[in-house]
């Protein structure tokens, strides 16, 4: 077969920093598969083209990119001179490459000639060619590489643009040598007038090397007393697993341990998860510290103290009249008198109880706050799972009725099944896990029947107390529900990818921010789920 | 070469195209829609100032006139930046891809750029808005999968809805560029 050489369309991508740079040649890279050329920076006179050649061999060595020249360019401010052309011609004759590309720039002119020097064709013919002008630092911090790791057929389907921007990145040796440096080759390219560093991140980086150790040893220090066997005795180990407190604690250890390992981030997800976790904690002590700092002006700890002990006093005095009103005709509904009175005055008792032991702590309650408000140091998170426990403690009293009533109504419901399915004549068969018939004597008849008829109509009563205690606990739920969201949000939002989005989106380019949107529709969902939790509990309020 | 051509919106709105041809295998074509009117600038602010001094003949409180001011300054400054389209262009470039523009009154330009090999076709497509029926461009990508298939449909020109008419000279101007990728073999292999 033949070969098709037909008017294919040449892409030349120039680099716009090097619009202004003198006459010299183009190295860079070309891409046949796409028929198109990469300039990557552009050597000046005088150059001495084994030199060229050489530095040309260790940059394709260190970054595995084919660079060589491609072609020539010139930049006269006066009248296009013969010599020079035919000089750029020659040239093409050193450095054989085919196609060799002659970009030329005359004066303040602002069109560019740009021709192809094709020697070896066979019928050469005009061929378009279209400039592509691309901002370089752009693009190499752009991070739209092609996926390496995937099968190769995979590879073929990948983006033309992207082995672009793969060049570009992976030449960043060769924008690493800068005008003042004394070389036998002088270069142009966005670095040329000199690399561009950071005072500040070149001391973060000295100085993280040692901290991240420091770290490491601190944590494992930790760790290893965390998990020391004194503190996995039974009630120890049963309060660490209800306080949320630990739990965040024990959560933002390991944020830690993943920021301080020493090994570097393999791909550019761990390197977001790092900077993610990074940012939030130091958002999260910043505000930490922010609250502390409000908290402790003013003597508001004293104040918040002092408000405590009514709070709780207005709380129990609002619970006993609840009680009170349930052990009259709440609603119009006629009570079980007995059993009413039995309930009520038990509970009522509980109250009394818990008023005397909040009393009984109440000269102590403002140094606990203080000491526990240093806490905030630590962070905002630590600082609200500590509001949560101290929500979950107050309101204990509340948690102990309503797991009275759940198990005295869990009791009744399942008497009065099983006395139902008596009544009728049948049995629940635990081997077969079903409802057999079986046949009762006169007196287990004649028991259980008067059993059922006591729960049924005791359960009204029951089950009015059930409802009220449930809808109490639900409302203590509700407020700790909100507080964990908000912790759980603080954790887990990757504020620096949102951020690096919104100031410099270039350097998300092709990447997906799977965790960006995911982690904001969640938001959302979690917004939506407390507005329909929320809802009915005030639609009771105002009912 | 550029030549201009007016044509009428689904919604009855004078538009314009443009068409450029920068060369054989590259064509810009740009259609504009009508810019703000005075009048109806003047007739939305009016309105609002007349509420509000309703407003404050009712409850004279002042800050419902300041109140006023600021919604009627914000309310422009959004809708020139985020809801006025001022044109909206197509840069098609064989064998590099194709470029989608839309600049909105304010300044600001929205691009989006798309490969050649990603795309399939650049059809006329039917669609139901509201209670017409009107034609719209598209264009086809290509599911990396599934040769025949098409894995996302990118609607061009959506806020200046151009008619049957003006689709059309977009449509062969687009046509002729993508028939040129079809006739070209895309590399030069010994087989």
């Amino acid at each position: 077969m033949s070969l098709q050489v037909t008017a294919m369309v040449l892409k030349v991508f120039f680099p716009s920093c090097c619009s202004s740079a003198d006459s010299g040649i183009l190295i860079g890279r070309w891409i046949s598969e796409q028929n198109s050329a990469v300039v990557l920076a552009v050597v000046h006179f005088p150059f001495i083209p084994v030199q060229v050649k050489q530095y040309l061999g260790e940059v394709q060595r260190v970054t595995k990119v084919s660079v060589s020249v491609l072609g020539s360019w010139s930049n006269s401010k006066q009248e296009k001179e013969e010599s020079l052309s035919e000089f750029l011609e020659d040239l093409g004759t050193i450095f054989c490459h085919e196609p060799w590309i002659q970009i030329s720039k005359e004066g303040d002119s602002k069109f560019w000639s740009c021709s192809i020097l094709q020697k070896h064709s066979k019928n050469p013919q005009e061929e378009e060619i279209i400039l592509v002008y691309y901002d370089q630092r752009k693009v190499m911090l752009s991070h739209l590489h092609p996926p390496l790791d995937t099968a190769g057929q995979r590879a073929e389907d990948a983006s033309k643009l992207s082995a672009i921007f793969d060049t570009v990145a992976r030449s960043q040796v060769l924008f690493m040598t800068d005008r003042y440096d004394e070389g036998p080759i002088k270069l142009t390219h966005w670095q040329s007038d000199g690399v561009e560093a950071s005072i500040i991140v070149e001391l973060l980086k000295q100085a993280s090397v040692p901290a991240c150790m420091l770290l490491t040893f601190l944590l494992s220090l930790l760790s290893g007393i965390c998990r020391s066997r004194v503190l996995k005795f039974w009630p120890l180990s049963f309060l660490w697993s209800k306080l949320s407190t630990c739990e965040q604690l024990g959560h933002r250890l390991q944020h830690l341990q993943v920021i301080s390992s020493n090994k570097k981030a393999q791909n550019q997800n761990q390197l977001m998860r790092k900077a993610n976790i990074f940012v939030s904690l130091l958002i999260d002590v910043a505000l930490g510290i922010l609250l502390m700092s409000w908290l402790y002006r003013k003597n508001r700890i004293g104040q918040l103290a002092d408000t405590l002990i009514p709070v709780a006093d207005h709380v129990a005095e609002e619970l006993q009249d609840l009680l009170q009103w349930l052990m009259g005709a709440p609603a119009g509904l006629k009570m079980n008198r007995a059993l009413d009175q039995v309930l009520g005055r038990f509970f009522l008792y509980h109250i009394h109880l818990w008023i005397s032991y909040i009393h009984l702590l109440s000269p102590f309650i403002e140094m606990i706050l203080w000491y526990v408000g240093l806490s905030a140091c630590l962070g905002l998170t630590v600082a609200l799972c500590i509001l949560s426990d101290i929500v979950a403690l107050l309101t204990f009293h509340i948690y102990c009725f309503y797991v009275y009533g759940a198990r005295l109504y869990c009791l009744k419901i399942y008497g009065l099944s099983s006395l139902w399915r008596l009544f009728r004549g049948k049995k629940w068969n635990v081997l077969r896990q079903r409802v057999d018939s079986c046949s009762y004597d006169l007196d287990q008849l004649f028991i259980g029947t008067l059993l059922f008829t006591i729960l049924l109509f005791l359960l009204p009563t029951t089950a009015l107390y059930y409802l009220v205690f449930t809808l109490l606990r639900l409302l203590v739920v509700i407020v700790q529900g909100i507080i964990h969201l908000v912790v759980d949000l603080i954790d887990s939002l990757p504020l620096y990818s949102l951020i690096l989005r919104l100031c410099r989106s270039y350097r998300l380019a092709g990447e997906s921010l799977s965790s960006a949107p995911a982690a904001l529709q969640a938001f959302c969902i979690m917004c939506l789920i407390l507005v329909h939790w929320v809802t009915p509990e005030l639609r009771m309020q105002w009912g | 070469m550029a030549e201009q051509r007016r044509f009428l919106s689904a919604a009855g709105v004078p538009i314009a195209l443009r068409r450029r041809q920068h060369s054989a295998s590259c064509r810009e074509l740009a259609v504009r829609g009508p810019r703000l009117q005075l009048r109806s600038l003047s007739a939305v602010t009016s309105a609002v100032w007349l509420a509000a001094y309703g407003l404050f003949a009712l409850s004279e409180n002042s800050m419902v006139l300041s109140a006023a001011i600021f919604i009627t300054l914000i309310g422009l400054i959004i809708y020139l930046h985020f809801v006025k389209i001022d044109q909206e262009s197509l840069l098609v470039i064989g064998s590099l891809g194709i470029q989608v523009t839309s600049s909105y009154a304010s300044g600001k330009e929205s691009t989006t750029f798309i490969e050649m090999a990603q795309v399939k076709d650049v059809v006329i497509n039917e669609a139901i808005h509201m209670q017409k029926v009107i034609y719209y461009l598209c264009i086809l990508l290509q599911d990396p999968e599934d040769p025949q298939g098409v894995s996302e449909v990118v609607p061009l020109f959506q806020s200046s809805k151009p008619r049957l008419d003006c689709l059309i000279e977009v449509y062969k101007s687009c046509q002729e560029i993508l028939e040129q990728r079809k006739t070209v073999p895309q590399s030069n292999e010994i087989k």
